[in-house]
């Protein structure tokens, strides 16, 4: 299996170390050349509205979202798990997603940077022991679609718990960002359950 | 569950998710629209870009509170500010804001001629100019979160930028190749903390982000810092002192994505109108030099 990070902006070499943590060699995708190399994707954390342009403005926007629509696997972590939802909120105007899980998600739900933080997060599916999550200007979901499995919520600012893993068949999203820690099992859940 | 803010980790990791792109200086909520259209990935607001601090003269301090609240309003990408050197109290009046980052700035006129601010006091993280791996690991053992080279800013040329991202490169590819029982003698020569010398031996590049700043004008500059190792780029003056702002961020944006690709560095180069007007550094008299600010 060939696993791709998409490379247009963001921490995507932390993903593809991550990946490379679980023996898995990704390549860097910026072009539908390499997107058609690969079974698998990784949508990294970054500004999401820049990701959406640069996608659009290099054609590989329309071909993800087919890819997607096919079944390709894909994990995004925080502007990653934006790019998936179905809805968002918050949103610059006018700002598109590839889409995919039937969430509505809150962009910078949990505020500015200075309300960024990290928590240990339970999440039963990925992993036995707690996940160390670190949310940074982070999303949250706020409406799930019946077919969308919550894997780990989280109590937001506004004192109500929100999901914060989510999966939808092939799909992975989390709105906080193993790849710059150590832990390697939202890695390693998407690659043996998902993907498989 | 605990939560733990301000840590190192969420101060460095919101860096590292501005990586491979461009943050561009605004001056009104305008050009902070243009900005985030054209695919900034933050915007710095400030009231004077370097190439006016420059040309009106005078003492350059922090922006107005108004000026950088109506940005943060406006836009939804992340909005830093900047701080004088060693002016904690400028730091704290933007972390009560709530700007996503600190700029300790040498664009603005320095506070604290011995001084920078300690940055381990705040929980916003702060992004520093350097010029060399010393200075670089000066201000990480202060708490900054993300360097950037320092490059002469307000000039259009990059000359300044290309010199530091050699400096650093090149320092820390020596310390790569040192004995253990070499790296005391190299922290006293850098006048840097044995232990920051230490890691950065081992793992061969910074702790923290390292971007370029100073002098950046065209995608084809963006793209050169880029290729020099540069985590992604500021434009200063470069964009909104052109002829085309609107044009020319979306080019640079662009051309730090695909640094590699010089087909689309043409492409991004096309038709770009007039770029900002250029002094060249080595004209500037040496008192007028912003890089060599900062101790």
């Amino acid at each position: 299996m060939r696993v791709g990070v998409l490379a247009l902006q963001g921490d995507f070499r932390e993903h593809v170390g991550a990946l490379s943590h679980c023996q898995v060699q990704a390549i860097e995708v910026r072009r539908v050349s390499e997107l058609e190399s690969i079974d698998a994707l990784v949508i990294p954390g970054g500004e999401s509205t820049t990701i959406v342009s640069l996608a659009k403005t290099f054609e590989v926007f329309e071909p993800i979202k087919k890819r997607i629509a096919a079944g390709m696997p894909v994990y995004g972590s925080c502007a990653g798990m934006i790019m998936l939802a179905n809805q968002i909120v918050a949103a610059k105007e006018g700002q598109e997603t590839f889409g995919g899980i039937d969430i509505t998600v809150r962009r910078n739900a949990f505020g500015r940077q200075i309300d960024s933080f990290e928590s240990d997060v339970i999440a039963p599916a990925i992993s036995n022991s707690t996940i160390r999550a670190v949310f940074i200007r982070a999303p949250w979901v706020e409406k799930v679609g019946k077919d969308v499995e919550v894997l780990a919520t989280y109590t937001g600012t506004d004192g109500v718990s929100h999901a914060v893993a989510v999966r939808q068949g092939h799909l992975l999203a989390t709105a906080f960002h193993p790849e710059i820690t150590d832990d390697y099992s939202v890695h390693r859940y998407f690659l043996e359950k998902v993907c498989k | 569950m605990a939560q733990e803010s301000g840590t190192s980790r969420v101060k460095r990791g919101m860096a590292e998710m501005l990586k491979g792109g461009v943050i561009m200086d605004v001056v009104n909520v305008e050009q902070a629209k243009i900005a985030e259209d054209a695919g900034a990935v933050a915007v710095m607001a400030l009231e004077r870009v370097p190439a006016d601090i420059r040309a009106q003269g005078g003492v350059a301090r922090m922006s107005d509170p108004d000026m950088i609240q109506a940005i943060q309003a406006a836009v939804s990408i992340p909005v830093m500010a900047k701080a004088r050197i060693g002016h904690f109290v400028e730091a704290q009046i933007l972390q009560s804001l709530g700007v996503d980052y600190i700029d300790e700035s040498e664009v603005l006129t320095p506070t604290d001629y011995a001084n920078h601010i300690n940055k381990w006091d705040f929980t916003i993280p702060f992004v520093c100019g350097a010029t060399n791996l010393g200075e670089a690991l000066r201000r990480i053992n202060e708490g900054a979160a993300m360097i950037r080279s320092k490059g002469e800013a307000g000039t259009g040329d990059v000359s300044n930028a290309m010199t530091h991202m050699r400096q650093i490169g090149g320092e820390i590819r020596r310390l790569t190749s040192m004995r253990d029982d070499e790296l005391y003698v190299a922290a006293k020569e850098m006048q840097a903390p044995y232990d920051l010398v230490k890691e950065v031996a081992a793992t061969g590049k910074l702790p923290v982000v390292l971007f370029t700043a100073g002098g950046i004008a065209t995608p084809a500059d963006a793209a050169l810092m880029m290729q020099m190792g540069a985590d992604g780029v500021f434009i200063g003056s470069g964009i909104f002192k052109s002829g085309d702002p609107k044009r020319r961020a979306s080019a640079c944006v662009k051309a730090t994505t695909f640094y590699n690709d010089p087909k689309v560095v043409a492409d991004a180069s096309r038709g770009l109108g007039e770029a900002m007007v250029g002094i060249n550094v080595a004209d500037l008299p040496a008192p007028h030099r912003l890089s060599e600010r900062g101790w």
